[in-house]
């Protein structure tokens, strides 16, 4: 059996009287793609958000590989391993393509930096946009290069939120077969709205609904199951 | 290479200048290059890492007084009086960012006006030993080099002081630190995700602009002879920002520039009005609404992209 | 008395600092020359004005914290606004001004203090103390003024756009409120009450061309320790902090006090943001 790399246990934490996320339960296997998904509010950005270390948790523990990182700062848990990419495209727009990999390769021990950061920007296509200013690059190649960043940290558990978001057809196509190829080296966590990704990709699928957890399971059990379809259809928009 | 190329050949030619010059000149310049040291410091906090202080005036009397204490009172000798200098500014800094640094933006620029505040009240308070207004007068600037007149020890340990300044802080914005620091100032959530240290790596920069501040501290009190509290006031905590807007925030010869270009901005204005301050404030918002990249930083847009 | 007197034209001058942090999230390292250019202009309109001191002083009154807050909204068109109210371009932009106002007033009232004679100056004779009339109506006058404005904020239209502004400038636009006039208001306004602290204060402390340096550390101090933009926290620190500077004065030099006053203040931003009297935001 695979071994739980990642795992969350009575994770908590509330936004005045909001509980964004209530006493979860996690755990995220070694190699598998998971995908988080639930309804509009369902807490999974607050999660994972815990679970990378940008917002502190009220109660509950994390665990890396056995390690308890609840107290780590996010810098030292994306040190140990845990690599975050942003919702919103986050990369550094007024540097150039090379600079913005070269930041995530330096945290790794490189030798050659130039040839390994030529490296990850190939992974992802962008080998070409080297000197480029990252600002002026279209939407769809700073999401790729917003995930050649964090590939470029060489991380056992890449979290994306929301990866597919605005991406065109072609594109989404593009992102799941690089994604595929990430398996099983590294350990993929993906926040998804786009369900014919999760149901193409994600190898294992978690349901969060009003802050906690529903269900987790293989896509085929995630469909069947009728708690998952009460939260969908119960009056929250389907597609969300 | 032309990168290297390029700073080298403006070391030469400030050599040949200084090499030159009549005396007085010599001596204009010589201020100068000890002034555009502390603006290099200064620009290694707010042009590379966004940290933008008010308090910068504190870094520097800390090098003024780091050497000029131990001369007066314990019989130090000059050289290692600057070393202690640079080493006082440096601490004074890390201090400094422990706290300051727990705050940004607004918060931190009124937090560091008032630490660079109390240093000043504090020099005052100490009056006696530090001289307060009145400062202390330190040996003559030939004592550093025995054996070489005043002017010639001036201009030497001025160049040598700046050549080091340059071409270190060239290197270090080449490096990878130097690109840490930019990514701070550009984006400090994103670069926490990519596992920075953030705190650290800002207090790393405050550290190394406070070393290049107190080593200007230092070698000004000593090329010029003279220690006072003064140095802590607020305007020493300005000019540095305004010789680097003006020269060009986040470039290396933008500190030089901008430090050059206001010296004789002001020495001429001076010829005809006693108020030099009005021309201070009028540069600033000028800049800050007109060219808020300053000279080098419009230059590097327009033509020269591939200026540090 | 003195300390009533301090703490009185303090609440003046700190509300001021207060309302254009609050509203227009500027730190106005020029509100000291605001301070200090309604000091020197109340010299100026005495002078020229002449006649009976208490003639001559309310036509000052009167017309100097209009004069300052007409040349504070002109700065707030020609520089603030050009900037987009950018917070940290915007304290360099007022510490260019501080510079200008301050070498202009060197320039067109030169480097000597002058006084302006107060206008009615008996005493209150108490069996037990005597009073200068002149003080106690500064006092009077003062928190009349603070009344009002705490009522121009509360009761009228125009205050109620002011806070609208303060809470979203975002929805304020959007509900059609004109933001550029409201901040060119708001910084007159708060320039316009240093003003009046000033003008009340020279007739006790004569007009001085670097006089606003004082009067700006005190009012950063107040509205610190007060929490950053709460009105009413910061009144409560003003009074807190003009009553106890002649108590501070009693046990240690004013240097000394002075260190220790910009180390806390420097100790309240980094350690409760939120002021000693403000409430943590939730």
């Amino acid at each position: 059996m695979a071994s739980v790399i990642l795992s969350a246990r009575g994770l908590t934490r509330h936004f005045g009287g909001l509980r964004a996320v209530d006493g979860v339960d996690f755990d995220l296997q070694t190699g598998d793609i998971h995908a988080l998904i639930g309804p509009n509010g369902a807490g999974k950005t607050t999660f994972v958000g815990l679970l990378s270390g940008r917002i502190p948790a009220q109660s509950g523990t994390i665990a890396l590989a056995g390690e308890d990182i609840t107290r780590l700062p996010a810098h030292a848990r994306v040190k140990k391993g845990i690599a975050y990419t942003f919702q919103i495209t986050s990369v550094y727009p007024r540097l150039s393509v090379f600079d913005n990999v070269a930041l995530a390769v330096q945290q790794t021990a490189t030798r050659d930096l130039a040839s390994d950061v030529a490296a990850a920007l190939s992974r992802v296509n962008l080998a070409d946009r080297a000197t480029q200013t990252a600002g002026t690059l279209s939407y769809g190649h700073q999401r790729l290069l917003e995930l050649g960043m964090g590939l470029a940290l060489r991380p056992r558990v890449l979290i994306l939120d929301e990866p597919t978001q605005g991406l065109a057809s072609g594109e989404i196509a593009n992102f799941k077969q690089l994604v595929r190829s990430l398996a099983p080296e590294t350990t993929v966590l993906l926040i998804e709205h786009n369900m014919d990704v999760v149901m193409d990709l994600a190898t294992r699928i978690t349901v969060l609904a009003a802050g906690r957890h529903l269900a987790t399971g293989t896509p085929s059990e995630i469909r069947a199951n009728p708690a998952v379809q009460d939260a969908y259809l119960g009056g929250h928009d389907a597609s969300a | 290479m032309r990168i290297w190329t390029l700073h080298l050949f403006t070391l030469a030619v400030l050599a040949v200048l200084l090499a030159t010059l009549p005396p007085y000149h010599a001596t204009n310049l010589a201020r100068i290059l000890v002034l555009a040291v502390f603006a290099i410091g200064y620009n290694l906090a707010f042009g590379y890492t966004g940290l933008l202080s008010l308090g910068h005036a504190l870094f520097f009397a800390a090098g003024v007084y780091g050497a000029a204490l131990p001369i007066t009172y314990l019989g130090l000798p000059q050289l290692p009086a600057l070393v202690a200098g640079l080493l006082a500014g440096g601490l004074v800094a890390g201090v400094t960012g422990l706290l300051a640094l727990r705050t940004a933006g607004v918060s931190f620029m009124i937090v560091t006006l008032m630490f660079a505040q109390a240093g000043y009240l504090t020099l005052l308070y100490f009056g006696p030993v530090t001289g307060g207004d009145e400062g202390l007068v330190l040996p003559d600037a030939a004592a550093l080099l025995p054996g070489l007149s005043a002017d010639v020890a001036r201009a030497t340990i001025a160049y040598a002081l700046f050549s080091a300044a340059l071409l270190s802080s060239l290197a270090l914005v080449q490096s990878r630190l130097g690109r840490t620091l930019v990514a701070i100032r550009e984006n400090e959530d994103r670069s926490r995700m990519l596992g920075y240290n953030t705190f650290a790596v800002k207090l790393t920069a405050l550290v190394l602009s406070g070393l290049f501040s107190g080593a200007a501290g230092a070698a000004y009190a000593l090329l010029f002879g003279y220690a006072g509290a003064s140095f802590a006031t607020i305007q020493y905590s300005i000019l540095p920002m305004l010789w680097v807007l003006m020269g060009g925030a986040g470039t290396v010869l933008g500190p030089l520039v901008g430090t050059a270009a206001m010296f004789y901005l002001v020495d001429i204005a001076g010829s005809y009005t006693t108020a030099t301050l009005l021309f201070v404030g009028v540069a600033l918002v000028l800049l800050i609404l007109f060219a808020p990249k300053g000279i080098l930083g419009t230059i590097r847009e327009r033509w020269l992209t591939w200026l540090p | 008395m003195e300390s009533a007197v301090t703490a009185a034209t303090l609440a003046l001058t700190a509300v001021g600092l207060s309302l254009v942090f609050g509203v227009m999230r500027v730190v106005n390292v020029a509100h000291g020359e605001f301070f200090m250019l309604g000091a020197v202009s109340a010299w100026f309109i005495t002078t020229w004005v002449g006649g009976p001191a208490w003639a001559s002083f309310l036509v000052a009154l009167a017309v100097a914290p209009l004069f300052v807050a007409a040349l504070a909204a002109l700065a707030d068109r020609i520089v603030l606004k050009r900037l987009d109210y950018e917070p940290e371009a915007t304290i360099v932009a007022t510490i260019g001004l501080m510079y200008i106002f301050q070498q202009a007033a060197l320039s067109f009232y030169g480097p000597q203090a002058m006084p302006v004679e107060p206008p009615f100056n008996f005493r209150i004779q108490l069996p037990w103390f005597g009073y200068s009339a002149y003080k106690l109506s500064v006092i009077l006058f003062a928190t009349l003024v603070l009344i009002g404005v705490w009522l121009f904020l509360t009761r009228t239209k125009a205050g109620l756009v002011m806070r609208a502004t303060q809470v979203d400038r975002e929805t304020a636009q959007a509900f059609g409120i004109d933001v550029d006039r409201v901040y060119a208001g708001v910084f007159a306004l708060g320039a316009g009450l240093a003003a009046i602290a000033a003008v009340l204060i020279v007739p006790i402390q004569q007009a001085h061309y670097l006089m606003g340096h004082d009067p700006l550390l005190l009012a950063f101090i107040t509205v610190i320790v007060g929490g950053l933009g709460s009105l009413r926290g910061t009144i409560i620190a003003a009074v807190f902090i003009g009553l106890s500077d002649g108590l501070i004065a009693f046990f240690w030099s004013p240097t000394l006090a002075k260190i220790l006053a910009t180390l806390l203040v420097a100790m309240v931003l980094v350690f409760r943001p939120q002021g000693l009297f403000g409430a943590k935001q939730a």
